[in-house]
C-alpha cells in the first residue's frame, strides 16, 4: 500500500490516515478479538493428517486489502470474459469440440484427462450452464499489472471467509465504514440462491429447490457448506438423505422423500455416483448422473467442469480467451512450462532455482516446489521426481508479488497476497465486488495456502 | 426438514441434558460423602449405577474408588456418558445441525465445549470439583438460555424437547430406580438420619432439595419423595411433567404434519397413566417394577419417534 516514496498508494489514504491515528497496542488487541469472534463462532478449517488438531483457525489480519474502483473495473471484465471462455470451452469440448480441431489444443490433453467426463459428451447443462460458481486466483505484479494464477472452476472453497472477514471487519470498526465507502458483499449467499435457482431443469415444475451435498463434518471445509445452506435458507444434505426415487433426487425430510431441483454439491466428481465413478463412495447418491442427464437435476458446479481449470489447461487459457471471445485476455497468464515437452523438461530441471513447479492435479499447496526459497537438497529430491513423472508437473517463473502491510507487534509489515473474486454465472455473469485476499504471513514466503501458514483479510472494493 | 437433521436435534439434546444430569449425580455423591461419617467408596456404587456405566466402569477400573469414579465419570472418553464425551457427541451433533440452529445457540454449545475441554484436559483436583461442576451446569443453561431465547417455536424446537425430555425422564426413572429400597413403605417412615441422607441425596441429584421443601413441609417421608419426582406435575423432573412436554411437542408435529404415528398413541398412554395414578398405588404395585416398565415404554417411544420420523431410513 506504500509507493516508492512511502505515501500510500491512493485507496489506501483514508485508511492510512486513520491508521496513524491509532494506538498500536489497541489494533493488537483487536486482532486477539477477531479471533476470539472466529473460534466462537467455529469458523474453522480441518487440516487432513494432524489428528490432535482436528480443527484449526485461520489467522486473519486487521488491515484491509483496498482495491480502487478503477483497478475493480479492468479486473472485472477480465474475469467476465474469462468465465465466458471456460464456460464456452466446456460446452465445445462436450460436443463439437472445434478447438481441438482447429489445433489450438491437443486432443491427447483433453481425452487422457481424468478429470474430462465422457459421460458429459452430448450432454448440454440446463441453461448451458457448466461452471456456475468460479473463484479466480489473481496476483498483481505492478501498478497495472495482473496475473491469473488459476481458474477454480470445480468447486472454488473461501467464500465463507469472504463474508465472516467482512462481518468480523464490522463488528470491530464501525467507523472505518464511514471513511470509506466500501462495496457491498453480504449479498452473496442470496445472488448465489437465486443464481441456482434460475437454472433449474426443464423436469421442475413451480418453485425450485435448492439444496446443499456436503461430505459431512469432517470435511475441511464443512464450516462453509453449513454457512452457505444457512445463509441461503437451504437444506445442508448428505449422501446418506438422498435416494433417486421415480426419476428424482429426493432427500429423506421427517414428512417423507421430497425432491431436490438443484444441487449445489461440494463434493468432487468421482464420489458423486457409485454407479458412475468410484463405485467405493459412500459420500454420492446412486443413480444422480441418470437423473442429471434426463434433465430433472441441476448439479453445480456441472459434473466434468475439472477440465477446464486443470494446471495443463491452464497454459493455453490464452489461446483459449481468444478462440472463443474472438479477443485478446484482458488479464494474463503465467508463462507456464509444460514439462511433458522433452525441451521444456530440460530447461526447467535446468532452472529450477527460479521456477516454482506444481503438480498439473495438486491442490492446497501440497506437492509444490518454490524453487528461490527452496534448499538444494530439496530441489534435487524434487528434480527426480520431476524426472520420473514429467507429464504430471508444470513450471512457472516466481513473480514480483505485490505486497499489502499486515499488522505485526513492530507496526505493519509488508508480505506477500493474492485474491479470489467470486463469480457467478447464470443467464448473466456476476462478480461479487471483493473476495478472498490471502496473505503469506511468514516474512518473504510466496505460498499462501491455509494449509501452508497463510492467512486471511478483509478486501475492499471502493466506490466511485 | 431433513429426517438426519431432527436426528441430530434430537440427540444434541439428549446428550446435552445428560451432561448436565450426570454432572448433578456427581455432585449428590460428593455431598454424600461428605456427610456421613466414615464416607465410603461404596456410596459411588449408586452413582455409578444411577449413570448406568457400572459394568462399563469395572471393565476399566478393578476397585471402586470415589476418586476413579468421579474421573471415570467426568472425563474418560471411553465411557459414553462422561460429561466431557457428552458434550463431544452433542457438539458434533450440533455441528451436523448447525443449518438449524440459531447463531446464538451454536455459539453456546460451541463455547461449552471449548471451555470444558480445557477445563476437563486433566484429572480435575477434589478442591476443584464444586466449581468444575458449576461450570458444566452454567455452561447447560447457557446453551439452554441461548435455545429458548432465539430458536423459532417450530418443528426444529420440538424434536430438540423431545430430546430433553425423554432423556431427562430416563434419568429420573434411573435415579430413583438405584435407590428404590431407601423408598419402601417398610422402611420407617419417620427416617433416622442415616436415611435422610439418603433421601436428601436423591433429591439432590434432581436439584430438588430446597423446593421439596416447599412442596411437602420440609419433612423427608419416602412416599412424597417418590410422588414429588414421579407424579407432581410442577417439578420440571418428574416423570409426569417430562410426559406433559413429551406429548405437548409430539401434539404439535401431529398437527403441523397432519399425521398421527404409533408414538403418539404411546406418548398419550404414558400420560395418562401418571396423571390418574397415585402414589400408593404406584407403591402398591412395586416401586421397582413401575420403574422397570417406565423405562422400557420410554425406550419404545424413542424407538417409535426415530422410525416414525424418519431418522435414519
Amino acid at each position: 500500500m506504500i509507493r516508492a516514496d512511502n505515501t500510500p498508494r491512493e485507496p489506501y489514504k483514508d485508511y492510512f490516515d486513520w491508521y496513524s491515528g491509532q494506538d498500536r497496542g489497541h489494533l493488537i488487541g483487536k486482532s486477539q478479538d477477531a479471533e476470539n469472534i472466529f473460534r466462537k463462532t467455529g469458523i474453522t478449517f480441518a487440516v487432513y493428517g494432524h489428528a490432535d488438531s482436528s480443527e484449526k483457525l485461520i489467522p486473519f489480519d486487521i488491515i484491509p486489502r483496498i482495491i480502487s474502483a478503477k483497478e475493480w473495473r479492468k479486473l472485472a471484465l477480465g474475469i467476465e470474459q474469462r468465465v465466458i471462455a471456460l464456460n464456452a470451452f466446456l460446452d465445445d469440448i462436450y460436443h463439437k469440440q472445434e478447438i481441438i480441431r482447429a489445433g489450438r489444443v491437443p486432443r491427447e490433453l483433453i481425452e487422457r484427462n481424468t478429470a474430462f467426463l465422457p459421460q458429459m459428451i452430448g450432454f448440454r447443462p440446463p441453461g448451458g450452464v457448466y461452471t456456475h460458481i468460479v473463484g479466480t486466483d489473481i496476483v498483481r505484479t505492478g501498478e497495472d499489472q495482473f496475473y491469473v494464477l488459476e481458474d477454480n472452476a470445480r468447486t472454488p472453497s473461501g467464500v465463507s471467509y469472504m463474508l465472516e472477514n467482512r462481518e468480523t471487519m464490522m463488528q470491530m470498526f464501525p467507523e472505518l465504514f464511514h471513511l470509506n465507502k466500501v462495496k457491498r458483499v453480504e449479498d452473496y449467499p442470496l445472488l448465489l440462491r437465486q443464481s441456482l435457482a434460475s437454472l433449474a431443469p426443464p423436469g421442475c415444475k413451480g418453485k425450485p429447490r435448492v439444496a446443499v451435498l456436503t461430505p459431512g463434518i469432517y470435511n475441511s471445509a464443512y464450516y462453509e457448506h453449513s454457512f452457505l445452506a444457512d445463509t441461503m435458507g437451504v437444506e445442508l444434505v448428505e449422501g446418506s438423505d438422498l435416494r433417486v426415487i421415480d426419476g428424482k433426487v429426493k432427500m429423506r425430510t421427517t414428512r417423507g422423500y421430497q425432491a431436490i431441483d438443484v444441487l449445489y454439491r461440494r463434493v468432487d466428481d468421482d464420489f458423486l455416483d457409485p454407479l458412475t465413478f468410484r463405485p467405493d463412495s459412500q459420500l454420492g447418491i446412486p443413480g444422480i448422473m441418470d437423473v442429471y442427464r434426463s434433465g430433472n437435476i441441476t448439479i453445480a458446479n456441472a459434473p466434468g467442469t475439472g477440465i477446464s481449470d486443470d494446471k495443463a489447461i491452464y497454459s493455453y487459457m490464452p489461446e483459449i480467451v481468444e478462440f472463443y471471445t474472438g479477443r485478446k485476455a484482458i488479464l494474463e497468464n503465467v508463462p507456464t512450462y509444460r514439462c511433458s515437452e522433452p525441451d521444456t523438461l530440460t530447461y526447467v530441471l535446468e532452472n529450477l532455482a527460479d521456477l516454482v513447479v506444481k503438480e498439473v492435479h495438486g491442490s492446497g499447496g501440497y506437492g509444490m516446489l518454490v524453487g528461490p526459497t527452496a534448499s538444494k537438497k530439496e530441489r534435487a529430491d524434487f528434480a527426480e521426481k520431476l524426472k520420473a513423472k514429467p507429464n504430471n508437473y508444470i513450471a512457472q517463473p516466481t513473480l514480483s508479488l505485490s505486497t499489502v502491510p499486515i499488522l505485526v507487534n513492530k507496526g505493519i509489515a509488508p508480505r506477500h497476497v493474492d485474491l479470489r473474486p467470486y463469480v457467478l454465472v447464470s443467464d448473466k455473469v456476476q462478480i461479487i465486488p471483493g473476495g478472498l485476499t490471502r496473505v503469506a504471513l511468514k516474512q518473504g514466503s510466496l505460498v499462501v495456502n491455509s494449509s501452508q501458514g497463510g492467512g486471511t483479510k478483509d478486501t475492499w472494493v471502493l466506490e466511485d | 426438514m431433513l429426517g438426519r437433521t431432527a436426528n441430530g436435534l434430537y440427540w444434541m439434546f439428549r446428550y446435552i441434558e445428560r451432561a448436565e444430569n450426570i454432572a448433578r449425580l456427581i455432585d449428590a455423591g460428593l455431598r454424600m460423602s461428605l456427610t456421613r461419617s466414615g464416607a465410603s467408596d461404596e456410596d459411588w456404587d449408586g452413582v455409578l449405577h444411577s449413570a448406568g456405566v457400572r459394568e462399563a466402569y469395572a471393565e476399566v477400573h478393578a476397585r471402586l474408588t470415589g476418586v476413579d469414579a468421579i474421573d471415570y465419570l467426568l472425563r474418560d472418553r471411553s465411557n459414553p456418558s462422561s460429561v466431557m464425551s457428552c458434550i463431544e457427541f452433542g457438539r458434533n451433533n450440533a455441528r451436523m445441525v448447525r443449518t438449524a440452529l440459531t447463531r446464538e445457540t451454536w455459539e453456546a454449545t460451541n463455547e461449552c465445549w471449548m471451555e470444558l475441554k480445557q477445563l476437563l484436559a486433566r484429572k480435575v483436583k477434589s478442591p476443584d470439583l464444586p466449581q468444575a461442576i458449576d461450570v458444566i451446569k452454567r455452561r447447560a443453561g447457557l446453551i439452554r438460555g441461548a435455545f429458548h431465547g432465539s430458536m423459532l417455536r417450530n418443528e426444529l424446537y420440538n424434536f430438540a424437547r423431545i430430546g430433553t425430555f425423554i432423556e431427562r425422564a430416563d434419568n429420573t426413572s434411573r435415579i430413583l430406580d438405584v435407590k428404590y429400597y431407601v423408598l419402601l413403605p417398610s422402611v420407617s417412615a419417620v427416617g433416622s438420619s442415616l436415611d435422610n441422607v439418603q433421601w436428601e441425596s436423591i433429591l439432590r441429584s434432581v436439584s430438588a432439595h430446597r423446593s421439596y421443601s416447599w412442596v411437602y413441609d420440609a419433612e423427608y417421608r419416602p412416599a412424597n419423595i417418590a410422588d414429588f419426582l414421579i407424579l407432581n406435575g410442577q417439578m420440571p423432573r418428574s416423570l409426569a411433567y417430562c410426559y406433559e412436554k413429551i406429548v405437548s411437542n409430539l401434539h404439535y408435529l401431529e398437527k403441523e404434519y397432519g399425521e398421527r404415528l404409533p408414538a403418539h398413541d404411546t406418548a398419550d398412554a404414558i400420560r395418562a397413566r401418571l396423571q390418574t395414578m397415585t402414589i400408593q398405588e404406584v407403591m402398591d404395585r412395586g416401586l421397582h417394577e413401575f420403574l422397570e416398565l417406565f423405562v422400557s415404554h420410554n425406550n419404545q417411544l424413542s424407538q417409535e419417534i426415530t422410525e416414525g420420523y424418519r431418522f435414519y431410513q
